[in-house]
């Protein structure tokens, strides 16, 4: 193992770490009594009391955040108010929908980023690339709430091809539901894609300028491919680094997406916890969505050592 | 017939300011086994001319003139068929050895990449000629370095790949821009030594660039002393440094250090400063309607400004016409009358490089 | 781009420029003008024109309250720019002089103060304002503040990298060694040369800053009623999209075309104040 990846995985655990304390710290520190705002204000202060004893909030916060970190680790998920089951529980049918719509647009987003930007770089400075760098602009500029809403108009409402929102659930079938994640993965993707398609663009341009592509020229190799051969890979290491980085804003997209499409997903279970003050739910869940991100990007670092021999250099 | 003949080669950049001319009427003709100089200080358009040469030019730039390779003008050949040329008949050695090679790929990898795209050799024939290349540029353990990548190899064994790269599919002419320049003195040497015998022993053409007036000295039958783009001295390398005769090139010769010049005076840790030309190289777009060098010019006088000198004929002085040196095929009396300057005041020049 | 036009002249010779420009200018326009004018006043219902069509009245037509919805677009404009202005002077603030400090300061404190912000980056912005908002309810201050909260790593990374590379610079050294201290370098020659990057990712993040408040007051945690806000009218218009999809339209252009404008404004400046960057965009 190189030490590249020794000292990815310490960050990758450190910055877990972090997660867990943020989130903890923002629960505790700021003003708001979770039993007084279970019960609401008018809630009789015995019944509170009682409340506070039974969640354990009388304890040292300290000690309550390693009981919740050694569950954590045991797979032991805290137990949400509103539904009295465990936060597991909650999450096995709602990862069902929120991780294959992130995958979906994750991959949709990478691949209309790598052909937008390769088309674009390749068509520099002509009317190609001035295009869909407009079109990108204009994509990055979109809400995926509202390019929701107009896919829902567009696709749902004059169309009909497709249903404005809901889930029908895996087991009554696969394609019925897959149907339904598409326009939602199309929303989070387009944002994402336009982004990502921008800054594919400049990377391979960036790299058509190294000099080792001079070279792969005066070996008597076509533009396509030097393209191909030389700079597509080069390209890749900070484009993916930018995938990376933007897995967080997928993940949080979700959130929204789900909402304007009623999937009964991750995103839609958190902001009901948050409507109905499920403190528990809603740290579980932070740390969950926290975690995915930090183990993408430890891939992304895995993912690098691949592409790049320099990386994998040093062994210790 | 000729290798390559080289017709008024102009290149014009379209840069922010407007219209510059890097390269300005660049005639020179090359024989099989024949090798040329360009000199000249940095910004000269020595490397404008290679890749114009290679059809490699930046997309902003445009090339006028002839390139005839065996007669064929390459600057009309469509990409395609220059794709074909490069790596093949005309292959090119780089000046940044640290970046000329994709970071991502093995070094045999990248030597086998024109051999099967040239030759059409298998992956195994690729790898196996690689091998043999390794080891003709002096690569120790050249069976082990095939699956290194570039970052595994030091400076100098990274500029032996490069010309193991480029001498892969044998080609006719090998243009080496500044292929020591990055490299420390010692390695510089070893790398110069190198691609003079290769050339010789395979009798291919060689341009080599450099600024470095020493670096020409040793290694090139004929010189081009560049500035401005143009041509403003060139001959049989003997005759240039027996006969300075263009004021920019004793300017070049006296910037050059010399052995023991170098030492530190003990006492006043003031090292002799080097001579420099005076004043810079002038502005690509705003180059001198008359001669380019007029500006840093000590002899110059509004003849010199009206019109761009002609390249003309070096009378050599009297009795000092055994240039000697002569390289295969070019008869002595050929040296002579192919030593050209374009200066209007050349008596003068020669007088005062006399006198100094 | 000529290279030695002047200033004014590079600005008007580049089209995202004049573009970004134009529509930001719009934006703040519209804002300001709303606070004395609208055509209609945006939160005064009217039972009964309620899904009126485009008259020359209503130039956007009304609401399901009868309400006009070019004044409430206009009002609308007030929101966002408010939440621009204040999140992203936060971010300014806290991430400028964190930068600075790291800058400055190099080894511990720059150490600590960038892997704090890699933290950041790592954390889904979002997820932050939600927890905000979980335990101090929603609101338009808590959306806000969380938003800022989450430039400051965007500001202080960009600041550091800005300011080493200042720090570097011979004017900068030749001020040491004339024995002026680190905080008088820092406010006499460092900040005065990052401030051009500044200005440009400040375009940047308030175009993100846009989104995020109208994405929080679409879900119903940033701004409340009656305040107007595009994210909230579109989260309402959804609930009639059957009935009248236009709703669901005209905010939702708002949006994009503020944040459009000030994504080209800032991408224009880039160019404008560094020409020798704009050859390859
Ligand atoms: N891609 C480019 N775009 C615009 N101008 C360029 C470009 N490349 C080079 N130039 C200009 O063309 C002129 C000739 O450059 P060239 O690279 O041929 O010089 P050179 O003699 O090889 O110098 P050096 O010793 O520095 O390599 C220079 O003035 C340079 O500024
Ligand atoms: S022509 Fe005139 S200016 Fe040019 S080199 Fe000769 S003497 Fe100098
Ligand atoms: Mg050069």
């Amino acid at each position: 193992m190189s030490l590249f990846l020794v000292k990815r995985f310490i960050t990758f655990l450190a910055t877990l770490f972090g997660a867990t304390i943020l989130t903890f710290l923002a629960l505790e520190i700021l003003p708001g009594d979770p039993a007084l705002v279970i019960l609401g204000v008018d809630a009789p202060d015995s019944a509170v009391e009682a409340l506070r004893l039974e969640m354990g909030l009388d304890r040292p916060a300290i000690e309550r955040y390693f009981d919740w970190i050694s569950g954590l680790l045991q797979g032991r998920f805290g137990t949400s108010y509103t539904y009295s089951v465990s936060v597991l529980e909650l999450l096995e049918a709602r990862l069902g929908i929120t991780i294959p719509l992130a995958l979906m647009a994750m991959v949709l987003s990478v691949v209309m980023a790598l052909s937008l930007g390769l088309y674009a770089a390749s068509q520099h400075n002509k009317r190609g690339d001035v295009t869909v760098m407009g079109v990108s602009q204009l994509g990055i500029s979109v809400p995926n709430f509202w390019l929701a809403l107009l896919l829902i108009l567009l696709f749902a409402v004059h169309l009909r091809w497709f249903s404005a929102g809901g889930f029908p659930g895996w087991e009554n079938g696969v394609w019925p539901a897959f149907k339904a994640l598409i326009l939602p993965s199309i929303a989070l993707a387009t944002v994402q894609g336009a982004i990502l398609a921008r800054f594919t663009r400049s990377a391979i341009l960036e790299t058509m300028r190294e000099d080792y592509v001079r070279t792969a020229r005066a070996k008597g190799l076509t533009r396509r491919a030097t393209l191909w051969k030389h700079v597509l890979r080069n390209a890749l290491i900070p484009v993916v680094t930018i995938m990376g980085l933007q897995f967080a804003n997928l993940l949080a997209g979700t959130i929204v997406v789900e909402n304007v499409f009623a999937l009964p997903g991750v995103g839609r279970l958190i902001l009901q916890s948050i409507s109905q003050r499920d403190v528990v739910v809603v740290r579980d869940l932070v740390v969950l969505l926290a975690a995915m991100v930090v183990i993408v990007n430890f891939f992304v670092d895995l993912l690098y050592a691949v592409i790049d021999p320099r990386l994998k250099a040093h062994d210790i | 017939m000729t290798l390559l003949s080289v017709e008024n080669l102009s290149v014009t950049l379209n840069t922010m300011g407007g219209p510059a001319r890097a390269v300005r009427d660049m005639t020179f003709t090359l024989e099989r086994g024949e090798t040329l100089g360009l000199v000249g200080e940095s910004g000269c358009g020595k490397s404008m001319t290679a890749l114009a040469l290679m059809g490699l030019l930046p997309e902003t730039a445009r090339a006028s003139g002839a390139v005839r390779l065996e007669g064929e003008n390459l600057l009309e050949y469509s990409e395609a068929a220059m794709c074909r040329v490069r790596g093949n008949r005309i292959a090119m050695v780089f000046q940044e050895p640290m970046t000329s090679l994709n970071p991502l790929h093995t070094v045999g990898h990248q030597i086998g990449e024109a051999l099967s795209l040239h030759r059409k050799l298998g992956r195994g024939e690729a790898q196996k000629e690689a091998l043999r290349l390794l080891e003709v540029v002096g690569i120790p353990d050249a069976g082990k370095r095939l699956g290194n990548y570039p970052h595994q190899l030091s400076g100098g064994q990274r500029q032996r790949v490069m010309i193991a790269m480029a001498l892969s599919c044998g080609p006719d002419l090998l243009i080496a821009d500044e292929p020591t320049t990055a490299l420390d003195v010692t390695i510089q040497k070893q790398i110069l030594d190198l691609i003079r015998n290769l050339v010789n022993d395979l009798g291919m053409a060689m341009i080599l660039i450099s600024h470095d007036l020493g670096v020409i000295a040793q290694s090139v039958d004929r010189v081009h002393v560049m500035y401005g783009g143009g041509t403003v001295e060139s001959g049989p390398t003997a005759a240039i440094f027996e006969h300075l005769s263009h004021p920019y090139t004793q300017g070049l010769f006296a910037a050059m250090p010399k052995l023991g010049q170098r030492a530190k005076r003990k006492d006043g840790a003031k090292r002799q400063r080097l001579n420099t030309i005076p004043g810079v190289v002038p502005e690509l777009a705003d180059l001198p309607a008359g001669c380019t060098f007029a500006e840093r010019c000590g002899l110059v006088t509004d003849e010199c400004r009206a019109a761009p000198p002609p390249l003309t004929s070096v009378a050599p002085p009297a009795g000092n016409a055994s240039s000697g040196n002569a390289s295969a095929g070019i008869a002595p009396a050929r040296i002579v009358e192919d030593h050209f300057a374009a200066c209007v005041h050349l008596d003068e020049a020669r007088a005062r490089l006399n006198s100094a | 781009m000529g290279a030695n036009l002047t200033f004014v002249q590079r600005c008007i010779r580049h089209r995202s420029f004049v573009a970004g420009g134009i529509l930001s200018g719009a934006l703040v326009g519209i804002a300001l003008l709303s606070v004395v004018w609208t055509p209609h006043n945006p939160i005064k219902m009217n039972i009964r024109g309620r899904f009126a069509d485009p008259t020359w009245n209503h130039l956007l037509g009304t609401d399901q309250f009868g309400r006009d919805i070019l004044s409430i677009i206009m009002s609308g404009a007030q929101n966002s720019i408010t939440v621009g202005v204040v999140a992203v002077g936060i971010g300014l603030f806290f991430g400028v002089s964190l930068g600075l400090l790291a800058s400055a300061r190099r080894g511990w404190w720059e150490e600590i103060i960038m892997r704090m912000s890699d933290f950041m980056f790592a954390f889904p912005a979002i997820l932050l304002a939600i927890m905000l908002v979980a335990t101090i309810g929603p609101g338009a201050v808590n959306a806000i503040v969380a938003i800022g909260i989450f430039s400051i790593p965007v500001f202080a990374r960009l600041t550091r990298g800005a300011a080493n590379a200042v720090w570097a610079r011979e004017f900068v050294l030749a001020a040491r060694a004339a024995g002026k201290g680190r905080f008088r370098i820092t406010v006499e020659h460092i900040l005065p040369n990052i401030v051009s990057v500044l200005v440009v990712q400040t375009t940047i993040q308030f175009a993100l800053a846009i989104l995020a408040e109208a994405a929080l007051s679409y879900l119903g945690i940033g701004s409340q009623p009656p305040t107007p806000s595009w994210g909230r009218m579109l989260s309402e218009a959804q609930t009639m999209i059957f009935l009248n999809p236009w709703l669901a339209v005209y905010p939702g252009l708002a949006i994009a075309m503020s944040v459009l404008g000030l994504n080209l404004l800032g991408d224009g400046l880039r160019d404008v104040i560094d020409p020798r960057l704009a050859r390859e965009r």
